[in-house]
Formats: structure tokens, C-alpha cells, sequence
């Protein structure tokens, strides 16, 4: 076991893919000589050279279309885009064309690619730095979607993504880059993609979320703990396509109350579609209606760190809903 | 692989039980040593533990059979199965000291949903603090929150109820589907949610209560639980078996009443307990049995069985019924070491919570209807024993002493039921006057220790 941030763990687990697997390479804006942003990538481009760590134009749409085509004929490409807001001109590449690969070939093809996302707010981005754009993927049937929240759970399951044989979208949370530290197994592992985890556990309510939400979710449950003996299950969905219904489903029962947390907007969303699962699975078992704690239905993040504040979810906001519901 | 789990040997003399409840079903997944079945012994309620982990696979003994020890009550598909060591895995000593537990019930629980995954302490993650977390860096506290949450959708004001006494006026699905299984009105469930709002934890509870202290309906036809038929097959078996006598004497309490005045703060102070009349009944009895050896001893097909040992068992209104735990070599003890002993014993009894080894070994039975108000009793022996005891109320009457004055004096009548068989009238007597002076030559100055 090795203690380390989540920047270090997605890095960890691109070098370690890279040096078993020469048919893995990197591609997209700045990763090379820059070595990425978020220094994902720094020092890659020295060890396995320009032909596999490749700097491309400002140009999403192509970085998509050339992992694409790579990834049709035998290689297993990992495109990044630098930000989330970015993914706009990408969409009909990943969208329209990579998620439909395996069903338009009658299966005889596969597209084994991985997108990498820096996704989410609360780092004072403002427009274009800060957006939840996980919905538009996770709506997409022939897509892989995850979203670690933890060092474990990103080193793991990169690895899974790197290795999966269909696309996959990979969205790892800014915020959480170097805030977040935990405990890594050394060596060769690997998380499967589409199982939720209980990250707390608790008897009184069960608390849904994912990303930068998860730690914010457990610290107001453990000051919920602490404070008015109340205990919530709280479960990170991890993978947001496919949902993991029977985890959903058997967290919602185990309470009968379920608050659900997330900081991209509620309608239409992720969580809309546990909540629909939730009904779906556990309607007999529930002893309250659903609750969500989400950001208000604007376009985008706010610049102004008051907005800021006041649009993300935050451990208070979070815990004031935590107590209504187990009051209910 | 297939296995099978067999009725555990509890303790010498008990060679039989009652199903009392099955708190696993066919095709519940088990752990080892989770309890599966509670049953009923003619000593005590217990759990029984699972031998092996796996699943269960059926139920062979149902509720409210009787089983022999050893017995095969359910079938399980075990993980790992104990070769041919299932007697040892739930052998007597695991589960005689297994103390008895409340009839589950379900409730909310904090143990972990089965089948889910669970994220080990180390994989969820700390936070680091003043982490440079974005371009600009980010602060950790929330400066927009008033008072207030923003509303969070349908939870919201209008769906509840305003507490005007129609609290249970909309039910929610888990708690319209407990109250159906349990047959439950909302009317006798109390909501202590939003507005008076009925919860499933609430329903819970008086599920809870209902099976733990329910009064008969008038009319209904209640099933017996299975202590309950029990204490009915032992008490008809000794009435059925023993040709009862009784013989009675009153006993002047003056000397008890002064001395457990003269020790009682001193005792509740060093040793927490509130020091009562029992110990000094139960002192002065052990010693009568003593001299007395036929009152405590038993009939027997091929003779009478002189006990030796005295071991005296002290009827108690326990959770769950009555229950006899047993004070052993009373004789050789001290009113003080009772007194510790018996708070011990009561306390466990009224918690449901006596071992076998609590409740097994008594040579003769101790009954305190006193303590209930009683003046009269004529008790049902405790088969197999030779008699019983009871201590009424102590009552102030007017006494006529032998200089033939008259004086207000704490009375207390002694009851004895013996078992004619064994024991005549001149015995019961002799062995009444024992018990009747040795209470009356207790002071105000006697030593406790």
C-alpha cells in the first residue's frame, strides 16, 4: 500500500499501462513536452518518446476522431481532454460515431479507447473551467462511464478503462486531483467498472453520490454522527454507466430513506436516473420520498466566488438536508 | 457442500427443545456462529449458532416442534464445511454461554446491506488540507448558506402532515407494507416523524413491543410462546405428579425489619445495591434445608435423592415469563454475598439475558409473593424438587406477646408446598420452625458479612 493523491494515482495508472501494453498511447492538448495541466502526463513523453505521447492542436474534435480510428485498428489510445468545457466540439466523434462502433459493425469491430475528462467546479474556473458534463455520456448507450472520487478507486479503475475493450469515458473530478489522499495497493490491480461501493455505513438514511460530492457527503455524515447520533449509509456509484441498479436498489431498501447529492444540476441528470431506479426497485421499502441536494438550474458554474458558494453543494447544505430527511 | 445442522447438546439434564422461531429462511445466506433459531429448553431461551457459513438451504424442524438433542433441524449448503466437527463448533460451552436474547425483531440496522460491495477505510479517501486544488485554489467552507436548506423538491411543506392528530392520514410504502405483515392498525402505532407522520422505524418498535409485553384480546385466541407452554408443561407435570401438601407459620419481623434498616444505606453505598428482605429469607432457609435434609431432596422411581449440595432457586418475573435462577451453596454464604449474588441474578432475569448454568441445579425453590402484596399462598412445586417457599407481605399487626400485652409488630406468614411423598407434616414443621426462628433471632446488630 502506498498513500497518494488522485492526480498521482490516474498517473500511476496510465505509466504502468504504458509499460505493459506497447499498443497503449497518449494523445491530446499540451501532455507532452508540457506533460498535461495537471501534470498528468509530466516526464511520459521522455520515457516512451513522441510516438506515444503526442501533442495535438486545440482541436477536440480531431483528438476524439484519431483515438477513434487508432483504437478500431488494434490500438488502445487514451485521448485527454484538457477540460470538461472542451468536449463540446467531441461529441459527435465520441457521441455519434465511437459509441456506435460495436453495434454498427455487428459487432466484428470495437473501439478499446479511453477518453480522460477533468470535469467539475468549485476551483473558482468560472464558464469554462468548472462544468459537470457526465450526463451527456452516461445518457449514451455503447459508452463506459466513470467517475472515481478516490485515489483507489481512480488508479483501478483506469486501469479497468485502459483495458476494456469497448470506450470508455473517464471523468476525473479537478477538485479532487491533489485535495483528496488515500491508501493504493503496489503493483498490478484493477476496480471493475460498473460496481457501486459503501463508502460509510450507517442504519438511519442512505446518502447517493459520486465525485468531489462523496467527501463532502462524508464529512456532513460523520458530523451527523457526531452531532445528532443520526447514521447514514453513504454510497459512491463510481461507474454512472451502467448504473450498478442492484447496489442502488439494496442501498435504498437497507434505510427507506435516500438522499441523493450531486453537483452537476438535478433535472435530467445522473441521479434522476437512480432516483427512477430507486422507485423502480425499492418502492416498497421506502419510508420517505426521495430527496436531492443539487446546484440551482443554471448554465453554467458562477466566477464570482460568492455565486460560487452559492451554487455548489457544500458539507452544510448537505447536512441541513440530511437532518430534514431523518426527521421525515 | 450439503450439511447438517443438528440440535446442539446444551447441558446434562436437558435432552429436548421447542423451535421457538426461525431467524433464517431457506436461501438466506448465513455466517458462521450467527444465530439461526431460537429455542425453548424447560431451563432457558437461547439462540443457536451456525455451524458453518453458507447457505441455508431448509428448514427440517419447524416452529413449535419438539426436538431431541442432537437431532437434525435444518439442511445448509456450507462454504466450508466442518468435517464431522459440528457438535464441537456449537458445543455446550459456546452455547451455555450464549445469554438469552429478546425475540428479534427486524429493526434498522447499521450492520452492512449483504452482498454489497464495501469500500475498506483506506480507499475512501482524506482530505488534504489547503490542497492547491484548481487554478485558483478553492476554499472549504460554505459562506452562501443562511438558516435554511433550499427546498429539496418533494419533500417539501405541503406533503406532510400538520400534526392535527390525522398523523397517519398518508403512510409510505415500507410502512403500508409493515403494517399489513404485522397486522398492525396505524391507529395503535406512534409517529414520532415530521408532523406526527408514522415511520417504518416506528412500526418497528411496536412490532417490538407488541411481541415483547402484549395483552390478550378478549376473545382472541392467543398462541402461547413457547416459554410460556413451557412453565404450562411443568407446572401440570409437578401437579400432576406430586400429591401436594401445605402447612403455614407466622414469623414476627422485628429483628429483620431493624437490621436491613441499620445496613441498608451503608450497603447501597459501598455496594450499590438496594439490600431487601430476600437475602435474610434466603440465608436463614439454606440453613434450615441444611438441617432439614429432606426438604431438600427428591423422589425419585427408585428412592429419594438427598441433594447435599443446596442450591436454592429464587422465582423471578422475568422478561419473558417466569424464570428460576439459582443461588448455589446458599448455605455457605453470608446475608451480604446473597444480597450480591441475588441483585446479579434478578437483573439478568429481567433482561432475559440468564445462561443454562444460571438457571440449572436448584434442590429446592425460594418464592418472594411477599414482594407482590401476597399474605397467602400455597405454591406449585418445582418438579422435581421436594418443596417450595414462599415469603409473604410483611404486614403490622397487632401481636399478643407472651406477657399478654398487646404490641404492633411487622408479621410476615411463611407458606411451605411440600411433597407429601417425601416429606410428613412433623418434617414441613420442624423445618418451618427452623426457618420461623431463625428470622426471629435477627437484630439490629447482626453481621451481614
Amino acid at each position: 500500500m502506498s498513500q497518494k493523491t488522485v492526480i498521482k494515482a490516474v498517473r500511476d495508472a496510465m505509466l504502468s499501462e504504458m509499460r505493459r501494453d506497447p499498443d497503449v498511447f497518449i494523445m491530446g492538448e499540451d501532455i507532452a513536452h508540457r506533460g498535461g495541466v495537471f501534470l498528468a502526463t509530466d516526464g511520459f513523453v521522455g520515457e516512451f518518446g513522441e510516438e506515444r505521447v503526442i501533442d495535438t492542436p486545440l482541436a477536440e474534435s480531431s483528438i476524439a476522431g484519431i483515438a477513434l480510428g487508432a483504437a478500431v485498428n488494434g490500438k488502445r489510445p487514451i485521448a485527454e481532454i484538457q477540460f470538461a468545457d472542451f468536449v463540446w466540439p467531441a461529441i459527435n466523434q465520441i457521441v455519434g460515431e465511437t459509441a456506435r462502433v460495436r453495434y454498427g459493425t455487428n459487432g466484428r469491430k470495437s473501439a478499446p479507447l479511453t477518453v480522460r475528462v477533468p470535469y467539475g467546479g468549485g476551483v473558482r474556473g468560472g464558464l469554462y473551467h468548472s462544468q459537470s458534463i457526465e450526463v451527456l455520456f452516461a445518457h449514451t448507450p455503447g459508452l463506459k462511464v466513470v467517475a472515481p472520487a478516490t485515489p483507489y478507486d481512480a488508479q483501478g479503475l483506469l486501469v479497468s478503462a485502459i483495458r476494456d475493450d469497448d470506450p470508455v469515458v473517464f471523468l476525473e473530478h479537478k477538485k479532487t486531483y491533489r485535495l483528496v489522499r488515500g491508501e493504493v495497493p503496489d503493483g498490478d490491480y484493477s476496480e471493475p467498472i460498473g460496481v457501486a461501493d459503501v463508502k460509510r455505513q450507517g442504519g438511519d438514511i442512505t446518502v447517493i453520490t459520486y465525485g468531489l460530492m462523496l467527501h463532502y457527503v462524508l464529512q456532513a455524515a460523520q458530523a451527523l454522527s457526531e452531532q445528532d447520533r443520526v447514521e447514514a449509509l453513504v454510497m459512491d456509484l463510481r461507474t454512472l454507466r451502467p448504473l450498478d441498479r442492484q447496489s442502488i436498489a439494496q442501498a435504498a431498501r437497507h434505510t427507506g430513506k435516500v438522499l441523493l447529492v450531486q453537483e452537476d444540476t438535478p433535472a435530467v441528470s445522473v441521479l434522476s436516473e437512480v432516483s427512477a431506479i430507486i422507485a423502480e426497485e425499492a418502492f416498497y421499502d421506502l419510508d420517505a420520498p426521495v430527496m436531492r441536494v443539487g446546484p440551482p438550474e443554471l448554465p453554467p458554474m458562477p466566477f464570482s466566488p460568492v455565486q460560487e458558494a452559492a451554487f455548489m453543494p457544500s458539507p452544510e447544505k448537505i447536512l441541513a438536508a440530511m437532518r430534514k430527511l431523518a426527521a421525515t | 457442500m450439503p450439511f447438517e445442522i443438528e440440535m446442539p447438546h446444551v447441558g446434562e439434564s436437558v435432552t429436548e427443545a421447542v423451535i421457538e422461531k426461525w431467524l433464517k429462511q431457506p436461501g438466506d445466506q448465513i455466517e458462521k456462529y450467527e444465530p439461526i433459531v431460537e429455542v425453548v429448553t424447560d431451563k432457558v431461551a437461547m439462540e443457536v449458532p451456525a455451524p458453518a457459513t453458507g447457505e441455508l438451504t431448509r428448514i427440517v424442524a419447524q416452529e413449535g416442534d419438539t426436538v431431541a438433542m442432537g437431532a437434525v433441524i435444518a439442511e445448509m449448503d456450507a462454504e466450508d464445511a466442518p468435517a464431522a466437527a459440528v457438535p464441537a463448533e456449537a458445543g455446550p460451552e459456546q452455547v451455555v454461554e450464549q445469554p438469552v436474547q429478546p425475540v428479534s425483531t427486524p429493526t434498522a440496522s447499521a450492520d452492512p446491506p449483504s452482498g454489497l460491495r464495501i469500500a475498506d477505510a483506506g480507499q475512501v479517501g482524506s482530505l488534504i488540507s489547503a490542497a492547491n486544488v484548481g487554478p485558483t485554489g478553492g476554499a472549504f467552507s460554505d459562506t452562501s448558506l443562511g438558516a435554511e436548506p433550499s427546498d429539496s423538491g418533494p419533500a417539501g411543506k405541503d406533503d406532510v402532515d400538520k400534526g392535527d392528530g390525522a398523523g397517519f392520514a398518508r403512510l409510505s410504502p415500507a410502512v403500508r407494507r409493515l403494517l399489513e405483515e404485522h397486522n398492525i392498525e396505524p391507529a395503535e402505532v406512534t409517529g414520532t416523524g415530521v408532523g406526527g407522520r408514522i415511520t417504518r422505524a416506528d412500526v418497528l418498535a411496536a412490532v417490538q413491543q407488541r411481541e415483547s409485553g402484549s395483552k390478550p384480546e378478549a376473545g382472541n385466541l392467543q398462541r402461547p410462546s413457547a416459554v410460556r407452554r413451557m412453565i404450562a408443561e411443568h407446572m401440570s407435570r409437578s401437579v400432576r405428579e406430586i400429591p401436594h401438601a401445605w402447612s403455614a407459620v407466622e414469623v414476627d419481623m422485628s429483628g429483620v425489619v431493624a437490621c436491613r434498616s441499620a445496613n441498608r444505606s451503608a450497603v447501597l453505598e459501598k455496594h450499590g445495591i438496594n439490600l431487601t428482605y430476600l437475602p435474610f429469607a434466603l440465608a436463614v432457609t439454606a440453613s434450615a434445608l441444611w438441617a432439614n435434609p429432606l426438604l431438600n431432596s427428591s423422589w425419585q422411581e427408585d428412592g429419594i435423592l438427598a441433594h447435599g449440595e443446596v442450591n436454592v432457586g429464587i422465582a423471578v418475573a422475568g422478561s419473558e415469563g417466569l424464570a428460576v435462577p439459582v443461588i448455589r451453596e446458599a448455605d455457605a454464604k453470608p446475608v451480604l454475598r446473597l444480597a450480591i449474588e441475588l441483585a446479579e441474578v434478578v437483573e439478568k432475569a429481567r433482561e432475559g439475558k440468564l445462561s443454562l448454568e444460571d438457571v440449572s441445579g436448584g434442590t429446592f425453590t425460594l418464592n418472594n409473593t411477599g414482594a407482590l402484596g401476597s399474605v397467602w399462598g400455597g405454591a406449585i412445586i418445582n418438579h422435581p424438587q421436594a418443596a417450595i417457599l414462599t415469603t409473604e407481605a410483611i404486614v403490622k399487626r397487632p401481636v399478643a406477646l407472651a406477657d399478654d400485652t398487646v404490641e404492633v409488630r411487622p408479621m410476615m406468614n411463611i407458606c411451605l408446598s411440600f411433597d407429601h411423598r417425601v416429606i410428613d407434616g412433623a418434617e414441613a414443621s420442624a423445618f418451618l420452625q427452623d426457618v420461623k426462628q431463625g428470622l426471629e433471632q435477627v437484630t439490629a446488630d447482626t453481621e451481614l458479612e
